[in-house]
């Protein structure tokens, strides 16, 4: 029997789901390897009968926090997809600033009706067996995991730094072209993508495992930077790992 | 046979972007509750962005929709460029243009094949068509491909670009790049003409429902709006883009969950259909004949013409594409440097801007301090200035299907938000408000 799969989305742009439509012809290829159950971004029907749930979008509510129990109760395999949901990602950003003021900033005198807390990473609320990184995912990286997973066996994940991929591709560093790039601690796995299209690397992945901190205070030395300029890159997607820390 | 109590709910509508309820209760024929609500969760990107810079703006705020970042991006570098004067070259304008109609193109496409398709062909979604039509699903994945292949040379990749920058670009294609995108357009008019047919012969089941509205939408007197223009109303005609404020008016309503908008109805409508009648007389050619071919002129007041104004707008972008390309090849593709970042001067100032993306005009309007710091940030999304209209649609379509089944009722009803295309996690103003 095919497994079941399931798509859920919680505070995000959708552009984690979007990507799955993008596989296109692969698409249909992986449509004769699962079942998909429920995916309401592109389909009707929905049933809480599935073996593998994909879960993109940080957790920014309570009340989410009893959806996102409930798929991990039906589910056997949860897969965190897109940095929203594998580190708070982008949402986090608004963590910094005090809520009622990020509220009122928004909705004005109507602030109070809304009801929001701290954007986190979905493993905040419940265990994660497997994470697709990245803002947005990338296909191949998707496929990859679903392969995994379908044979039993647990995805892997880089434990290395972007600039080992971007050093392969021969990129100039962008410190020495002057810009301030997070991928000396950021997770690898995209192929340095941002990097290779002429800008810098953003850290939509997150924080790798075990940052080498020291060699980064000697970037920082080397090219003349403050540590205010890295606290402000780090929050665009590390906030809710730097509190975690 | 007439049913005298009727309950719809339609909780988390399906194949729309973001979450969306429809509520309509009838009580002895009598419609009791008829309401359009949105629980998505709010994301608060206007207070993110305050105390961020200038040149991270554009990267933040194409977060705010996976599905139109493209058009994010370029509304916010408008915004951006606006503010500090600064200037785009016209070979960059003209690769501009070229992003946003991929994107239109992706989105259209999408909405066309997966999403509004599956209600014409009495299915719950595309999966079983692909069993049951697979020429029909391959033709409509083989324009998805195309038009994301176009979005990944223009912008790096398909969804949050990466080469669109403040001033213009960080990476450009090569020429011979673009000519290849361009035969691959050429090579897929045929299947457009084929989607084009397909849809002709479902036409009949778009319900025949007509309601007076006021559409707003970019103007250009030179082209079909899409990238630049005036701000222009089917009611009131032109004006700056400068004056957003005073055509968007955003409101909140005890009853619902968003910010809408209204101007000088209660409601007005943006997208594909609004941009049509305001702008038909600038459609490419063969725009303009798939438009006669489906009876569409203006003025139309059928909102679920709205997909195939869409299906219009997919034939527009395939050929002015080819055209900008054309002009590009003419001038000759100057080269840029790699890593290229345009120098910029920063200064403190307030910019608007307005692009027209998939699903209607979006306006992005930023405040800057001295040192390039965004102090203060607004953005109109489409989906919410279109809430108003779906709402009053909802009201007055209900009484004309009051005495179909349910499952009648409810379909109709779904369908008529779906062809809003609504991309509610769009909707940076979107909230819950629980009311008793």
């Amino acid at each position: 029997m095919k497994p079941k799969v399931a798509f859920f989305d919680f505070a995000g742009c959708e552009g984690d789901q979007l990507q799955v439509a993008n596989l296109e012809e692969d698409l249909l290829a992986l449509l004769g390897q699962v079942e998909v159950v429920s995916f309401r971004e592109v389909m009707k029907e929905h049933s809480d009968n599935y073996d593998i749930a994909f879960v993109e979008g940080s957790c920014t509510r309570l009340q989410d926090e009893d959806r996102l129990k409930t798929i991990r109760k039906n589910a056997k395999i949860v897969v965190a997809i897109g940095s929203c949901a594998t580190i708070g990602g982008i949402n986090s950003l608004r963590n910094y600033k005090d809520l009622d003021t990020v509220k009122k900033t928004v909705y004005g005198e109507n602030a109070k009706l809304f009801d929001s807390y701290a954007a986190r990473a979905i493993d905040a609320v419940i265990p994660v067996d497997a994470y697709v990184h990245g803002c947005p995912i990338d296909k191949e990286d998707f496929l990859q995991v679903v392969k995994a997973l379908l044979v039993g066996k647990k995805p892997e994940t880089t434990t290395y730094p972007v600039c080992v991929e971007c050093k392969k591709n021969e990129n100039v560093c962008a410190f020495e072209r002057g810009q301030f790039c997070v991928g000396t601690v950021t997770r690898a796995g995209c192929n340095s993508c941002c990097v290779n299209e002429g800008t810098i690397c953003w850290g939509c992945r997150g924080l790798v495992d075990n940052p080498n901190e020291n060699s980064h205070k000697e970037v920082l030395i080397k090219y003349g930077l403050t540590v205010d300029d890295a606290i402000s890159k780090f929050r665009l997607y590390f906030g809710w790992q730097e509190a975690k820390r | 046979m007439k049913e005298s109590n009727i309950d719809v709910e339609v909780h988390h509508i399906t194949r729309v972007e973001g979450h969306g309820n429809i509520n309509v209760n009838i009580k002895n024929g009598v419609i009791e509750q008829c309401e359009w609500s949105i629980p998505e969760a709010p994301r608060f990107f206007e207070a993110m962005v305050v105390g961020r810079s200038w040149n991270e703006l554009h990267h933040i705020t194409s977060r705010i929709c996976g599905i139109c970042s493209i058009g994010h991006t370029l509304a916010s570098l408008k915004a951006t460029e606006s503010a500090m004067g600064i200037p785009i070259s016209e070979q960059d304008l003209k690769l501009r243009k070229l992003a946003l109609h991929a994107e239109n193109l992706q989105s259209h496409i999408l909405h066309l094949g997966f999403l509004v398709l599956p209600d014409l062909m009495g299915v719950g979604s595309v999966i079983p068509l692909a069993s049951t039509n697979l020429p029909e699903v391959k033709t409509v994945l083989q324009l998805h491909r195309t038009a994301n292949e176009m979005s990944t040379l223009l912008c790096g990749r398909t969804t949050h670009p990466q080469r669109l920058i403040p001033g213009g670009f960080s990476k450009i294609p090569s020429m011979k790049e673009l000519i290849l995108i361009r035969k691959k357009l050429q090579d897929s008019i045929p299947s457009i003409q084929a989607v084009a047919e397909l849809y002709k012969s479902l036409a009949g089941r778009l319900p025949d429902f007509k309601r007076e509205t006021e559409f707003i939408s970019l103007t250009d007197p030179n082209e079909y709006a899409l990238y630049d223009g005036k701000l222009d109303s089917s009611d009131t005609g032109t004006a700056p883009v400068k004056e957003y404020l005073a055509y968007t008016n955003e409101y909140i309503i005890p009853q619902s969950t968003a910010k809408w908008a209204k101007h000088t109805r209660e409601s007005y409508m943006v997208g594909a259909l609004a941009r049509l009648n305001n702008n038909y007389k600038n459609l490419s050619p063969m725009a303009q004949k798939t438009a006669e071919a489906f009876n569409l002129q203006p003025m139309c007041y059928n909102p679920f013409m709205n997909s195939i104004a869409q299906l219009v707008e997919v034939v527009h972008s395939v050929e002015d594409s080819i055209r900008l390309i054309n002009e590009l090849e003419a001038a000759g593709l100057k080269p840029q440097p790699d890593y290229n970042k345009p120098e910029i001067k920063v200064k403190a100032g307030n910019g608007v801007g307005a692009v027209e993306v998939p699903r209607g005009i979006l306006f992005h309007d930023y405040t800057y301090n001295e040192k390039g710091i965004c102090t203060k940030a607004n953005c109109i999304i489409p989906t919410n200035q279109n809430h108003g209209n779906i709402q009053l649609d909802m009201k007055s379509i209900l009484p004309q299907i009051i005495d179909k089944p349910q499952k009648e009722i409810e379909l109709t009803l779904e369908m008529l938000v779906r062809a809003y295309d609504p991309c509610i996690s769009c909707s940076t103003h979107v909230v819950k408000v629980n009311l008793t």
